[in-house]
């Protein structure tokens, strides 16, 4: 059991009493209090589960149940401030269906693909999988099996899956739903510096004087960031906001230049800025030739679609995106075409604001922050896109300093700490290694204790790259038959949901796997699910926006049988022998390991199982003693031995930058900004002073590339893959609303949150509305080329479209807006586009 | 236009379809009443009391008359509540506080949903609701108002806006008006703050309230609005609504200045035009405390 009464409670309590006893006072308040809390709360801090701003709260537990939250005063990121998600985080865990046992579908006491759900024990639940796994992995050898994780995974669930999926399954097919949420970003900043994640940190928002969002809905999707511009804004002289979006949003209550401009046509915005900067010879010439390569990158490279789509096979260079060297004059040559005249009419946006716009980052006295998320990221073009903002940042030098600063925000609370930073994608392994490179592949080998070879390269006979759009294409095609999605809703948030997600995970040879918290989309589309232990239910750790890392301790039992993702990982390996999913050649290489289980080749591999654990040995720093199931069932302090393997690949590996302090450090602080070295943080990257891997004298370096010198990537505007056209009339844009994280599935389960927003609306303009003889609150269907929904039309919200685009939330499960997009990516980043496809919207 | 407007045109959820049962519950209030007043004689000069002040937390369909005059004109036919396609209108019964078989809707569990096509108005047969209400953005059914601004989690600097996202009558009758958060030094407040001018007392608000007691209610208009005195008047309103000052216009001012410098007459006061790397460099708590110290 959890201990019940924090020290530092009971001390206060009792000091209290012991007071009033002396005095010879009864105390009316203090018992009756104590009383209906039903004893003391214990406070402890931990990240907030929702977005990638990375607030902190302190979680109040008492009697084994979390009861209340607070944002956390002392930490740096919210100081006490939280959003509306956050406000409910005490409530996000107690959902009347919480699942508690797992599920199987069976038919007369067997497993049955068409069979109802029926509770197993995770014994049952594992014999079977491990059964179709292993089939599936002999049959159709290493795509045949593949797992799909999230950004929402504390840092060793990412940590654990990679090991499994790459070395003991042997295969690449490990997927983050970070793919559909900012590989594009991840694209863009290897290719630009060669290192993942933003150079600046959250202290921007209050050093820039220049404030420019490109298709990032900060106000909503990042509240917290939000309140610290707008208070940069209020309180600083001269500062302004410039914001670009597709749709005005509630970020245009704030904006000096609020900007709509037509889909996809944010290339030419960034194009037409530097063209400007060019022109008028703003650039900072100085640091251009100390600093910076100028690139191009080949332009005609299709949507991602299948392979037979005629927009695929139109494309001369589909999917290409080696970059060819280029001189500064090829460069400026490039943007000659995105004068003002053609930006503004291409764009919609009239000229005096794109020229407001372009003023701003050429003045050499303003610092300039750009921020952006989804509307970059999910874009078709989302790593060219994300590319051409730091071109004009490194154009004029503004970058990597306080207050001048491109910043890329993320959406989940661990798409960095985890997703990007554990490299959870099937082309990445830990710390910005890459599977395509043999080195890095031998270098995870040796800390991994492995035979050479164990991790397929993307060229060898089964290690294909499947990014995550393209395994719901793998399921219906039936090239992979196993599949399990842990701690995200696929099902809900993946594209195309008629055409591939279903078809995919129903398909008759496919054994699906859901872990959840709750019964979502997913889970009904699921063969087995398994019920999943969240957030503090598990010892845990987080990764934001910043580069900060964020650790918190297990606070209460999960409910039932449920487990965390961890032990569901650990434990499952348990259950596959080596020999049965290893090429024998590749065993021969280390004969010891003939017979082992994956647990013990991966796990308890002399370096994660070597911190030993015992009940009541994790407190904080009141002396207050917490539970730590997974490491009491296996024996060892688990998540430690995990993070400090992971560790090595910081301080031995190849690429240098991302050093991490030690596990234990993590428990006392509330966050640490990497690269920690000597646990002095980093707040501002490849500069000097700042930045400890840039030496003395160097000034800038960005040392993620082999010359130092970052890339300014020449990329053209391109059009969208599904314009509107007469008969499918309008854009399409999908998003969230600051209510709702991603798909519903706990906010929804907060009855205050479902009251404020309880269904996903289509924002329209009132024009199109009429004009379609709807209006606000007429029930419509909104359909594409691939299905339809029905919903209600909304044209007062807080979402104005301009004419010719709607706009619709996806975290309705009664309303799924991923059967009308397209399974349309970035043909570089493989990231899906959920902004733009073309819909028609009429009187249902 | 029907009486049954578009039916098929309404929300997804929350929509009853079977309206048959009013006019039988229509006589069973009826019937109520008489028996009520039988029963209870002794009561009928309270009850003749009660039905003249309505209790702050029922609210009077739109476009419905002055209390007074509502009261005598209303027949408690049912049609409005028939024909509100939320079915939000109730009927008052005896024992709610409100004048037997009238209409009314509480917002905290059901708001008026502000149909454009204002159905219920046109439903009334005698003008209690008042026809000529055919904007429902000129309803004043009620105020908003946040009248625990201790609870609002909002004036704390949470990021909530839940009111101010669902006001239907989008940034008029709630509005955020932004001020610094100081003692976190480094946020904004974006508390919602209500305009009467726009304000249709629909309630969407209060329901939304995600507290456990809303910090934001309706509240009949009588009880919400202060006055100000005659006598004075707010002079940027004054020159907002006119469109321009009320008086003639300063020429242009002029002025000994360093240089480097400028003077903004109206605005900002003294500038400094050389804006070099750092016209607010620092933190905003910086900038923050600067604007102290020079105050003092």
């Amino acid at each position: 059991m959890t201990t019940n009464v924090s020290r530092r409670e009971m001390l206060k309590a009792s000091a209290v009493a012991a007071t009033a006893s002396a005095a010879g006072v009864t105390l009316a308040g203090v018992n009756p209090a104590l009383a209906q809390d039903g004893g003391v709360i214990r406070w402890d801090k931990a990240p907030c589960r929702f977005c990638g701003t990375g607030c902190s709260v302190l979680v109040g537990v008492n009697d084994g149940r979390v009861v209340a939250t607070q944002g956390d005063p002392d930490a740096p990121v919210n100081r006490g401030l939280n959003c509306i998600k956050g406000y409910f985080l005490a409530k996000i865990m107690y959902g009347e269906d919480r699942l508690t046992k797992p599920l199987l579908r069976k038919k007369d006491g067997k497993y049955d693909k068409n069979g109802d759900f029926e509770e197993v024990s995770w014994d049952e639940a594992f014999d079977i999988m491990a059964e179709k796994w292993v089939a599936a992995r002999k049959a159709k050898g290493p795509k045949g099996v593949g797992m799909f994780g999230s950004g929402q995974w504390t840092v060793w669930e990412g940590y654990a899956a990679q090991k499994l999926i790459k070395a003991g399954f042997r295969s690449n097919s490990l997927e983050p739903n970070a793919r559909h949420c900012m590989a594009s970003a991840v694209g863009a900043f290897m290719r630009a510096f060669g290192i993942d994640e933003p150079m600046g940190c959250y202290d921007d928002l209050e050093h820039a004087d220049v404030f420019v969002l490109w298709g990032a809905n900060m106000a909503e999707m990042h509240p917290i960031l939000w309140s610290r511009l707008t208070n940069t804004r209020l309180t600083k002289e001269g500062s302004e906001v410039h914001v670009l979006s597709t749709f005005e949003n509630r970020n245009f209550e704030l904006a000096d230049n609020g900007m709509v401009f037509e889909p996809q046509t944010d290339l030419a915005i960034a194009n037409y800025i530097a063209n400007y900067i060019i022109q008028n010879e703003a650039y900072d010439k100085d640091f251009l030739d100390k600093h910076v390569n100028f690139t191009k990158t080949p332009t005609d490279i299709g949507y991602g679609l299948r392979a037979d789509d005629p927009r695929e096979k139109a494309a001369a260079n589909r999917a290409k995106g080696k970059l060819s060297k280029i001189s500064f004059e090829e460069y400026a040559k490039s943007l000659e075409p995105y004068t003002l005249e053609y930006t503004a009419e291409l764009t919609k946006v009239p000229a005096e604001n794109l020229k407001k716009l372009a003023e701003a980052y050429a003045d050499p006295n303003k610092k300039v922050a750009s921020f952006w998320t989804m509307g970059f990221n999910q874009h078709t073009r989302g790593v060219w896109v994300n590319g051409l903002v730091y071109n004009i940042h490194l154009l004029m030098g503004k970058i990597a300093e306080p207050g001048n600063s491109p910043f890329s925000l993320t959406g989940q609370p661990s798409a960095c700490g985890t997703a990007r930073e554990v490299g959870t994608f099937t082309h990445r392994l830990p710390a910005d290694l890459v599977v395509a490179n043999d080195k890095h592949r031998a270098f995870a080998e040796k800390i991994w204790k492995l035979p050479e070879g164990t991790i397929p390269g993307p060229k060898s006979e089964g290690g294909t790259l499947i990014h995550a759009v393209a395994m719901h294409r793998a399921l219906k095609d039936g090239v992979m038959n196993c599949f399990w999605v842990l701690c995200n809703n696929n099902m809900q948030a993946a594209a195309n949901m008629n055409d591939e997600s279903w078809p995919g995970w129903r398909n008759p040879d496919n054994f699906i796997t859901v872990s959840d918290p709750y019964p979502t989309v997913s889970a009904v589309a699921a063969d087995l699910i398994l019920p999943t232990s969240m957030w503090t239910e598990k010892e845990g750790a987080y990764g934001n926006a910043e580069r900060r890392t964020q650790f918190w301790r297990e606070q209460v039992s999960g409910p039932g049988e449920s487990r965390s993702d961890l032990w569901q990982i650990v434990e499952f390996s348990k259950r596959i022998k080596v020999d049965d999913v290893w090429e024998a050649e590749l065993l021969d290489k280390m004969p010891e390991y003939k017979g082992k289980t994956l647990y013990d080749i991966l796990y308890a591999n002399g370096q994660v199982d070597q911190f030993p654990y015992e009940d009541g040995m994790v407190t904080d720093g009141d002396g207050n003693a917490y539970k730590n199931h997974e490491s009491e069932d296996f024996g060892f302090y688990v998540q430690k031995g995990l993070f400090e393997e992971y560790r090595r690949f910081q301080y031995e590996g190849p690429k240098k930058g991302h050093e991490m302090a030690d596990y234990d450090a993590y428990h006392k602080a509330r966050g640490m900004r990497w690269p920690v070295i000597d646990g002095k943080e980093t707040l501002w990257r490849f500069r000097e002073g700042y930045d400890p891997h840039v030496a003395e004298g160097e000034g800038v370096k960005f040392y993620g590339k082999p010359d130092g010198r970052a890339n300014i990537i020449a990329a053209p505007f391109e059009p969208a893959a599904e314009p509107p056209d007469d008969e499918f009339d309008l854009w399409l844009c999908t998003g969230r609303v600051l209510e709702h994280w991603h798909s519903g599935s706990m906010t929804r389960r907060v009855p205050e949150l479902h009251r404020a927003v309880p269904d996903a609306v289509v924002f329209m303009n009132p024009k199109d509305a009429k004009k379609r003889k709807l209006r606000d609150g007429s029930t419509c269907k909104i359909a594409t080329r691939r299905g339809e929904i029905v919903t209600r039309v909304e044209t007062r919200g807080r979402n104005k479209p301009p004419q010719g685009l709607v706009f619709v939330p996806w975290f309705d499960e009664s309303r799924l807006v991923n059967k009308l997009t397209l399974d349309q990516t970035d043909p570089l980043s493989k990231e899906t586009d959920y902004k733009k496809c073309a819909c028609k919207v009429e009187k249902a | 236009m029907s009486a049954h407007p578009t039916s098929d045109d309404r929300p997804v959820s929350g929509r009853r379809d079977a309206k048959a049962v009013n006019r039988r519950r229509v006589l069973f209030d009826t019937a109520k009443t008489a028996c009520g007043v039988a029963l209870f004689g002794l009561g009928v000069g309270l009850y003749a009391r009660n039905s003249q002040a309505l209790p702050a937390e029922a609210i009077r369909p739109p476009g419905a008359l002055p209390e007074t005059d509502f009261l005598s004109a209303c027949v408690r036919c049912g049609l409005c509540v028939r024909d509100c396609p939320y079915d939000i209108l109730k009927l008052a019964e005896l024992g709610d506080g409100v004048a037997t078989g009238t209409p009314y809707f509480t917002a905290r569990t059901g708001p008026c949903e502000m149909c454009e096509d204002i159905p219920c108005v046109p439903a009334c047969p005698t003008g209690a609701l008042d026809h000529a209400l055919t904007d429902i953005s000129k309803a004043r059914m009620g105020l908003a108002v946040v009248i625990d601004q201790e609870a609002c989690i909002a004036f704390q600097g949470l990021r909530c806006e839940v009111c101010f996202n669902i006001c239907p009558v989008r940034g008029e009758a709630i509005k955020l008006e932004y001020r610094p958060n100081k003692r976190s030094g480094k946020h904004a407040i974006f508390p919602p703050v209500v305009y009467s001018d726009h304000c249709t007392g629909c309630g969407l608000c209060e329901k939304a309230c995600i507290l456990e007691e809303a910090a934001i209610k309706v509240m009949p208009i009588r009880l919400a609005k202060g006055e100000i005195g005659e006598h004075y008047r707010l002079g940027w309103k004054q020159k907002e609504d006119a469109g321009d000052a009320l008086v003639t216009p300063d020429p242009e001012h002029k002025y000994n200045l360093p240089a480097g410098k400028r003077y903004d007459h109206a605005g900002r006061g003294l500038i400094d035009d050389t804006s070099a790397d750092s016209p607010g460099s620092g933190t905003a708590l910086d900038t923050l405390r600067k604007g102290i110290r020079e105050a003092k």
